[in-house]
This record gives structure tokens, sequence and C-alpha cells, in this order.
């Protein structure tokens, strides 16, 4: 017999990088207009950082107001050629999107998250089958539109302009093209001016898709190119998802114009946490809620409502189950918390978070190795938050959530519902009866059970009060892009 | 006095199990995992048709799983029927691997106490430094968990120095609520180790009753302050399953649990899954069944 | 003026602002006439009644909304009904096929109290262990702008959907045609609905109709007014709080008013959707 062997054996995960040797990058992008990349009229091209590394990945052109309007002029002349088509032919070219997408999946997911800094985790197992969902879904419908609108005929509005944010960059311009062409509309969309990548990856889908000229065009560029698409005369219908300020001044800037618009904007969730809940379930709802994608999502879970008779319990669970977030390169497939997508975003979350800390919040934030190089912000709890605290009401976007406790059920719904916002909010208990009360009590557009950040093309996404209006996902989500004729 | 269950919910549960067995462990990570992996196996046999013979080739096996490949640690133990005992205590003598063995009226532990009992008795003293008992289903079913817990605290009892690992089949269980419950019940009566499964019901260690229970531990230690061990049996047959099992653990308990001292995995066919996988990311070559011996 | 020798009573109208009759807190009045030769006296409101409007319509929101559809329902044919047993009165200041219209206008939205969650929600198949369903909710206070044309039909036409939702209502009455609102205030008075479900106000339309879209607390403006610049000014002060606005042509006819019922009630709604984890 040999001799055994006792040694104690140290075991932690290597680090797992995706490949990315199969990704086919540029080094330059033009915009996409008309069915054909070109420079913009007045040339301006922009490095596109990867945030984890602050290493420039690509030149990407950004669109001036001429270019806007060249990009409308052939969404205009393509639109009744793109609405006179047979439904289901309109649908077969968004099914060879959705292919397409599901086809250069791996690719797009790499992309994601160099371009934004979310794990690849993410990426590969929510945006870009999400993404792909979202058109497989709406393409069905290009063909069934009388049935999303309960029978009645419907006409396309004609030329929309979308303006997507940078948090979910592929998976929102699913959100936005989807449901906008399988109506009959073309769109003119703008990616965010920190991730362009994927929805310049998108374009080259249309083309391979060949999708008819002018039918989309992408137009990367800062605030100034989106402030012009959407004060077009040329525009239909505006969509938008962003923050509530930039929300507001596009919404000012329609006034008295006939153009149509849908708002998604920032919000301020509720998670509540009962004493009910099965609170281990109830941790992962809150780890789910706030440190899906750096915390950088609308409908984060950022306040965190914990009733007193459990709150030491659930905030020592949280801080243990925190200890365990795996933080840093996004590539890694075991990374659990990746990059803040900028450095102005980082700066924000600096800022809301020292204000925490003056205001006498109690901050904890977990150790670990962050990179040298790139915009980094490690997965913060704040305990000992007032209502009036600035980090338990202004949207943060990032990785920290703020504690708040309550004793009854009434409270915990007046807490939940005393906010400008009303995006979405998180119930965890084990109780059913109190689950639906509580779920048809809160003003908010989505609810969710034991869990967070869930979506689905079929179910309907949008907020009450001032995180917007108008309903992205399911039958609702065409509506936007529709009218009735009779 | 009624019961009183602390829930689960099984959505939230089963999405947090399944999110971790999407860790990608590659290269280094996968070999250390897997001589974790061995370290960690209860070699088990438990059939009608065991002999001393068939023991003796298990022990061997046990000791020393990979002749060609030095580095592969033995297991933890080899398991046993009681009759079994004294063969396998003997072959494993001096070589550090424990003698375990099943008892108590294995696997419905449809019996008395009183031959439960004896059962025991008869296994520890021809050697056993481990019993793996079964909870009595039918007294947990019906809702009388003390009576779950008295036999329990009797078998540990006829234990003496032996650990007592106790079974939950959670197959049968029905629900996570109840696996959670029994988990607690189990570690209150005085289980040195909480097991899933007996590998004779038609599911065991999945990932979601793992994680489950797992937590129960964390919760029981946190609350009694007595470290109780963990045994995933049932259903784990692959490398991946086994690396996913201590990926529940490390993630769940910590790094310092990644031990055999408190983690085992109840296996037969796993055991040559894990060599040919390790062989496979040594030679980067994959192998056949033939590369090892079957017992 | 006499009648045989009778001199008649001369009426003050009221503010209907939280279910009670009340006097501009501004004091402030106007003339009218009433028919052909009838002197009254109608309320010009100010800000200060726009905000109590507000907030008597805040208040009543959670318990209108949490009333079951079919009491809505039932409410709302009541108003109907009331307002059929004083169709001569209400023909005396408006006419008789307008109010016959709003009171069919009534008994359609009536009908859409129990209907329109069916309609515009449903269970999402989502592709998770989760029940997902979505469900319009109302929006909460909402603002009309009556029109000058047709100003009991459109007025009725815009607050009743509203209603049927289950939202509660400020309504800036015709400035031109401000009786038949009024009177519609008395007869909804005398009706089942609760105090602050609908708030009727008379006085200067842009000056009322300003205070009102720039409430903070105001969740919804429904402009029937027809005039653009003040449509643009309430979209403006929509933005601030993002408020839904919409414009409406008056509705001049029964048809016009319910042919686009879907619409008017969505406008007025919020879709929630909730996700609820299945197993156990």
């Amino acid at each position: 017999m040999t001799t055994q062997h006792r040694t104690a054996i140290v075991w932690d995960y290597a680090p797992a990088p995706e490949a990315t040797d199969h990704v086919r990058l540029s080094d330059r992008y033009g915009l996409f207009i008309d069915g054909a990349f070109r420079d913009p009229a007045k040339p301006r091209f922009e490095p596109t950082l990867n945030p984890a590394t602050e290493q420039p990945i690509a030149e990407i052109a950004w669109a001036g107001p001429e270019d806007v309007t060249a990009a409308i002029d052939a969404a205009r002349a393509a639109q009744p050629r793109w609405a006179a088509l047979p439904d289901r032919e309109r649908a077969k070219y968004l099914f060879r999107i959705a292919r397409l997408i599901q086809e250069r999946a791996r690719e797009l997911a790499v992309v994601e998250t160099l371009d934004g800094g979310k794990p690849l985790r993410e990426s590969r197992d929510v945006d870009i089958p999400l993404a792909a969902a979202h058109f497989f879904h709406y393409a069905g419908w290009a063909d069934k539109l009388r049935y999303g609108v309960n029978a009645r005929e419907v006409a396309p509005l004609g030329v929309v302009g979308q303006i997507v944010p940078w948090n979910f960059p592929l998976l929102m311009a699913a959100w936005k093209l989807a449901p906008a062409l399988a109506c009959g509309n073309t769109a003119v969309l703008k990616p965010a001016e920190t991730t362009p990548l994927t929805a310049l990856l998108l374009a080259e889908i249309c083309q391979e898709a060949e999708l008819p000229d002018g039918v989309v065009s992408i137009l990367p560029g800062d605030g100034a190119t989106g402030a012009a698409l959407v004060r077009a005369p040329g525009i239909d219908k505006v969509a938008f998802t962003g923050s509530t300020a930039v929300g507001r001044d596009i919404q000012a800037a329609l006034a008295g114009r006939p153009t149509s618009l849908t708002l998604e904007l920032g919000g301020k969730s509720a998670n509540i946490v009962f004493e009910d809940a099965a609170l281990d379930q109830a941790v992962e709802g809150i780890v789910n809620g706030i440190f899906f994608n750096q915390g950088h999502v609308c409908c984060a879970g950022s306040r965190l409502l914990i009733q007193e008779s459990v709150l030491d319990e659930v905030i020592a669970k949280l801080w243990a189950r925190m200890g365990r977030l795996r933080v840093g390169d996004p590539l890694d497939k075991n990374t659990d918390v990746g990059a803040i997508n900028s450095a102005e975003q980082l700066q924000r979350i600096e800022t809301l978070v020292a204000a925490g800390e003056n205001e006498g919040a109690q901050r904890r934030t977990i150790t670990c190795d962050l990179p040298e190089h790139g915009y980094w912000f490690a997965p913060t709890l704040f305990t000992d938050v007032s209502p009036a605290h600035r980090i338990a009401v202004e949207e943060i976007f990032g990785p920290v959530v703020s504690v708040l406790s309550f004793r009854t059920q009434a409270e915990a719904i007046e807490k939940a519902n005393n906010s400008r916002y009303g995006l979405a909010a998180g119930i965890l208990t084990d109780k059913g009866a109190k689950a639906f009360e509580v779920a048809g009590a809160l003003r908010a557009g989505v609810v969710w059970q034991n869990t967070y950040n869930h979506f689905d093309p079929t179910a309907a996404f949008g907020g009450y009060k001032e995180s917007g209006f108008g309903r992205e996902g399911g039958p609702a989500g065409l509506r936007p892009y529709l009218k009735v004729v009779r | 006095m009624s019961r009183r269950l602390a829930h689960v919910d099984r959505v939230g549960v089963e999405e947090r199990a399944a999110q971790l067995g999407k860790r990608s462990i590659k290269t280094t990570a996968k070999q250390q995992g897997i001589r974790l992996a061995v370290s960690m196996v209860d070699l088990t046999t438990l059939e009608g048709a065991d002999t001393p013979g068939k023991v003796r080739h298990l022990c061997a096996k046990g000791v020393c799983p990979a002749p060609a490949m030095p580095e592969i640690p033995s297991v933890a133990a080899i398991c046993v029927y009681p009759s079994l005992v004294s063969t396998a205590r003997a072959a494993l003598d001096g070589t550090g691997v424990r003698t375990a063995s099943v008892a108590t009226g294995f696997p419905a532990g449809q019996v008395s106490l009183e031959a439960k009992l004896r059962d025991t008795e008869d296994a520890v003293a021809a050697g056993a430094d481990e019993i793996d008992m079964v909870i009595s289903r039918e007294a947990f079913l019906a809702g009388d968990d003390a009576r779950v817990q008295r036999e329990i605290a009797k078998i540990k009892d006829a234990c003496g120095d032996a650990h007592l690992k106790v079974i939950l089949e959670t197959a049968e269980l029905g629900s996570y609520d109840h696996v959670r419950h029994a988990s607690m019940l189990a570690m209150e009566a005085g289980a040195d180790f909480i097991k899933t499964s007996t590998g004779k019901a038609s599911s065991g260690a999945t990932p979601g009753v793992c994680l489950v229970m797992l937590e129960a531990i964390r919760d029981y230690i946190e609350r009694a302050g007595r470290t109780v061990g963990f045994k995933a049996a049932g259903g784990v047959s692959t490398s991946k399953a086994a690396l996913h099992r201590l990926v529940l653990v490390k993630e769940t308990l910590g790094d310092e649990w990644l031990t055999p001292e408190r983690i085992r995995i109840g296996a037969s066919s796993l055991l040559n899954d894990l060599l040919l996988q390790y062989a496979k990311s040594e030679t980067g070559r994959y192998g056949r069944s033939e590369d090892f011996s079957k017992e | 003026m006499s009648a045989g020798g009778r001199l008649s009573i001369r009426k003050t109208y009221k503010l209907w602002i939280g279910g009670a009759f009340v006097r501009s807190e501004s004091g402030r009045y106007d003339h009218a006439s009433r028919g052909s030769a009838e002197q009254v006296n109608i309320p010009r409101a100010s800000r200060k009644d726009v905000r109590d409007a507000v907030a008597a319509a805040r208040k009543a929101f959670g318990p209108w909304s949490a009333r079951t559809a079919y009491n809505r329902g039932q409410i709302l044919y009541r108003a109907a009904e009331a307002l059929e047993s004083r169709r001569d009165q209400l023909a005396a200041v408006s006419d008789l096929a307008q109010v016959d219209a709003a009171v069919d206008v009534l008994v359609h939205y009536a009908g859409w109290t129990d209907k329109f969650q069916a309609v515009l929600g449903g269970i999402n198949p989502v592709a998770a262990p989760f029940l997902s369903f979505s469900l319009p909710e109302p929006t909460g206070v909402v603002g009309v702008i009556a029109p000058d044309a047709s100003e009991l039909l459109g007025l009725v036409a815009e607050v009743a959907p509203a209603l049927a939702a289950g939202n509660t209502v400020v309504a800036i009455l015709s400035e031109q045609q401000p009786l038949a609102g009024l009177d519609l205030a008395e007869v909804l008075g005398v009706s089942d609905i609760p105090g602050g479900v609908v708030n009727l106000l008379s006085g200067r339309r842009t000056e009322l109709a300003t205070a009102l879209g720039a409430h903070r607390d105001l969740n919804a403006i429904v402009d029937a007014g027809g005039d653009a610049e003040l449509g643009a000014e309430l979209d403006r002060l929509a933005a601030e709080t993002i408020k839904r606005a919409r414009h409406h042509e008056a509705a001049g006819a029964y048809e016009t008013a319910i042919a686009d019922a879907l619409e008017r009630i969505e406008a007025v709604t919020e879709l929630k959707t909730a996700w609820h984890p299945v197993g156990a």
C-alpha cells in the first residue's frame, strides 16, 4: 500500500477568462445609416473604453445634426415599403435577426462585457439571450398585431427615434427595435455614449439579415445627438430609456407637439423583507436586486426595507453573503460584480456614498482586491439610514444598498410608496395572501415576490410616477408603436 | 405540539443552486477540486452480493485509487453493511481510511428501535469508525418529531466514539421545508453529520437539497455552536456534479469547510469518473473505463 | 323678476370639492344667465381651490380605487340614473341630445369597470417558474380640462373613463358654459359617488388649468379644452413631474365619446406586472 495523502488541499477557482479570439471587432465604426456604415458629415470619432482597463477598444463615429437628418430621411423613405410588406414577411426579418443574435451570442456577450464592464456571466446568461428572445417574441407579433390591441385595426406611427442607456446596451436596443419594427415603423436608434459596440454589431446583423435599407439606423453619439434626434421634426414617436432628468427635458421639448412619447426612467425601488420570509432566499433576492449588473439597473432594489424583528439576522446573512461576491475582471466567468461603467458614473457613486457617510449612515464595504486600472466600486451596505437621507431618496445606480427598517406591513407599504419614483419593488415573504395584498398596494410597475430583476419578453415593464410611462414587453409593448385606426 | 416549519422558497433555492453550478472550474482548479473530492469520498458498496473479497478489493482501491497518479489521495472512508465491517476494518488498518457502516435497518429503517440499536452496536463492536443511520421517515411524515429525535439520540449513544451520520432520505420528505426541518431535528438530536440519501431512493443529493442542508448547518452552528458535517449521497456520479457540490459548500459555508473532516461524498461510480477527469486534465487525452479498476 | 307677483330666488352656485359644495376661498363670483333670463352667481375658483380639490381627490383615491370593480360600476350606473332623472333641468342649460348622450356615456363606462382589466391585462407566459401577470391600475389623481363645445358631454366623456378605471378627478369646467357642469355637480352630489372622487371647479380656464397642471400631486391630465397654446403649456408643466398628458378633441356625440373607450381608459391606468414564485 502506498502512503496516503492527508495534507490539506487548498481549493480556489482558477482564473477563467472567456476567450476573446473569436471576436471580430473593427478598429473604427462609422454611423449606420440607410443600410450602410458611413462617416459622419462632420467627421468626429471618439474612442470607446473598456471600463475594466481604461483601454480604448475602437474608434466610434459620433453623429451630428446632419447625420440625424440623413438617418430620419432614410427611415422616412423606407417606412411605407416596410409597413406595406406582408406582415409575415416583416416577421421573418425579425426572426432572422433573433437567430443571428443567437448565432453570434458568444461574441456579443464578450463585446458587451468589454464595452460596458458587466460580468460575462450576466451578458452570456441574461443580456444576449433576452435580446434574442425579445426579437423572437415580437417577430411573432408582426402578423398578429390586431390581437395585441383586442382585434382592432391598427397602423404604425411612422418613424421612431429611440435612445437607449448604457446598462443593458443590446438588450435595451432589442426592447426598442423589436416592437417598433414588428408594428411597421422604421427606427433611428442612438446607443449610449459609453457602450455603442453591440448596437453597431446589431447593425451588422441587420445587414446580414438583409433588412431593407433605412428600416434601422444606428447613430452613436452623446447627449447632443440624442437631443437632436428627439427634437427632429420628422420623428413621429420618441422612446427613451435613461435618467428622469433627461426624460423630463424630452417631455418638455415635445410639449405641444403630436409626437408620441414613452419614457422608461429612474427608480429608487423598495425591496421589502418580511419576518416570515425564507431568509436565505430573501438574501438572494436582495443580492440580485442590488448587485446585479453592479447596481446599474433602473429598477435596482436599492432601498432595502427590513422588518425590525429580523433586521439583525438579515443584515448578518446579507453581509456574509456579500463577502462571497467575486468582484473583478468582468471577462472571468466566475465574476459576480464587474466594473463600473464609466469614470463619470464612479464619481457619482462616490459622491452619494460620501453623502451617506456624512449624513450619519453606517457604511460597510466588502474588502476585495480590486484591479489597479479601471473603474471599480466594491459592494457596499448602509445601515442606520433614515428615510430623509440622500442615499434613501436618490438613485445611486451602483452596488450600494441602503437599509431601512419597518415594524408593520402598513408601514412597509407607506415607506415603499413614499418616493417620487415607482418603477419596481420586491416583496420577500413566504405568505401568499400577504404577497398578493402588498403587491397590489405598491405603486410600482413591476413587483417581484421572492426574487428580483427577472425579465421576460412576454411581461410588461415600465414605471409609475416619475419612473416614466409606457410599457415594454408583451402586448402592452406594442401599443406605444401603433395607432388604432378603428 | 404542532410542528413549526422554517420555510424555504423552492424557486429561490433552486435558482441559487443552479447559478452556483455555472462556476467555471478549469485547469488547476479542476485538478485540485478533483483531488479534494476524492479525499472526501465515502467509497461504498451496499449490495446483497457483497462478499469479504469484494470489500477487500474496494478497500485497496480506496486507499490508493490510482497507483499511476500518486498525487491522488486516499478516499475518506469505506462504507459497507455491518456484517462486512470487520473485513473492511482489517483491510484499512493503519491506512487512515476510516471504516463506515450503514446500520439501523438500512435503507428503509422499517424495523424496531431495538433492532436498530442492535444493528448499530454490532457495527461499532466490529470496528466501525462511523455509522450511517437513516431516520424514521414513517415517524417524520406522521409529524412525530419527538420519535425521530429519540431514535437518533439513542443510536448516537449506541455509537460510543463512532461518528454518527444521519441520513434524511430527502427524496421521501416531499419538500425543502421538510428537508430543512429534518436537518435541524437531526443536528439537535446529536448527529455528527447530516446526509442526504441512502442512495436507494429516487433522487438524492440534488443541488437544491444540498444547499438547503448546508444552510441549515450554517444556521445550526450559529445557534448551537457545535459543528456538524455534511454528506452528499445519491446521484453524485460525475466529476462535474461533485465539483458543483464543492462549490455549494465553498460559497455557503466557506473555504475552511473544504475538508473530509466536514464534507463527504457518498459514491461508488463517482470515484472512477474523478480519476478519468483528472487524468484527462493531466494528459490532455480523453480516457476510457478500462484505464481504472472497477474496485 | 316676478311671475304672478312672486320674486324669484336667484341661485348661487358653488364649487364641488371633497363632496361639499363650497364657495371659492377667494370669494370671487361671476354672474351668468340661466336659461333665458334667470340671473345666477357662479363661483370663480382660485389656485387655492385647485389645491384643495387635488388634496380632496388624493384623499379619496385610496378608498375609491380599493372598491370592488362591481361596486364602482354600480355607482357610475347610479350616477347615470341620477342624471337621467334631472335631464330636463340640465337640458335647460345645455341641450337634451347632449344630456342624453352623457347619460349613455356614463352607462357605457359603468360597464367597463370590471372589464378593462381582462382586456388590457393578462397572464404573462414567462420562461421561468413564476406566475406573472400584468394588470392595469388607476393612475391616481387625474385632471380634466373640459371643452366649451359640448360642455356637458365633453366633460363626462373625460371624467367617466377616469372614474371607471378607479381614478379620482379634478375637472375644470367650461369657462364659457359652466352651468351644465355646475348642475352636474349637484346631480352627482346626490348620487352615490363618494366625496372627493369628483371635484368640479368653475372659473378662468387658463388660470385654473395651469394651477392644476403644475400641481405636483396630480398624476395625469386629460385636456379636452381645445386650446393649443394652453395644451402646450400643460405638456411643459406635466414634464416637471412626468405626468401623463393627453389631449382629446371634445366629444360631440355618444359615438365619439365611446369609440376609443379603451384608449381613454388606458391613458389613465398604469400596467403593473407582478411575479410570484411557483413552488413550495
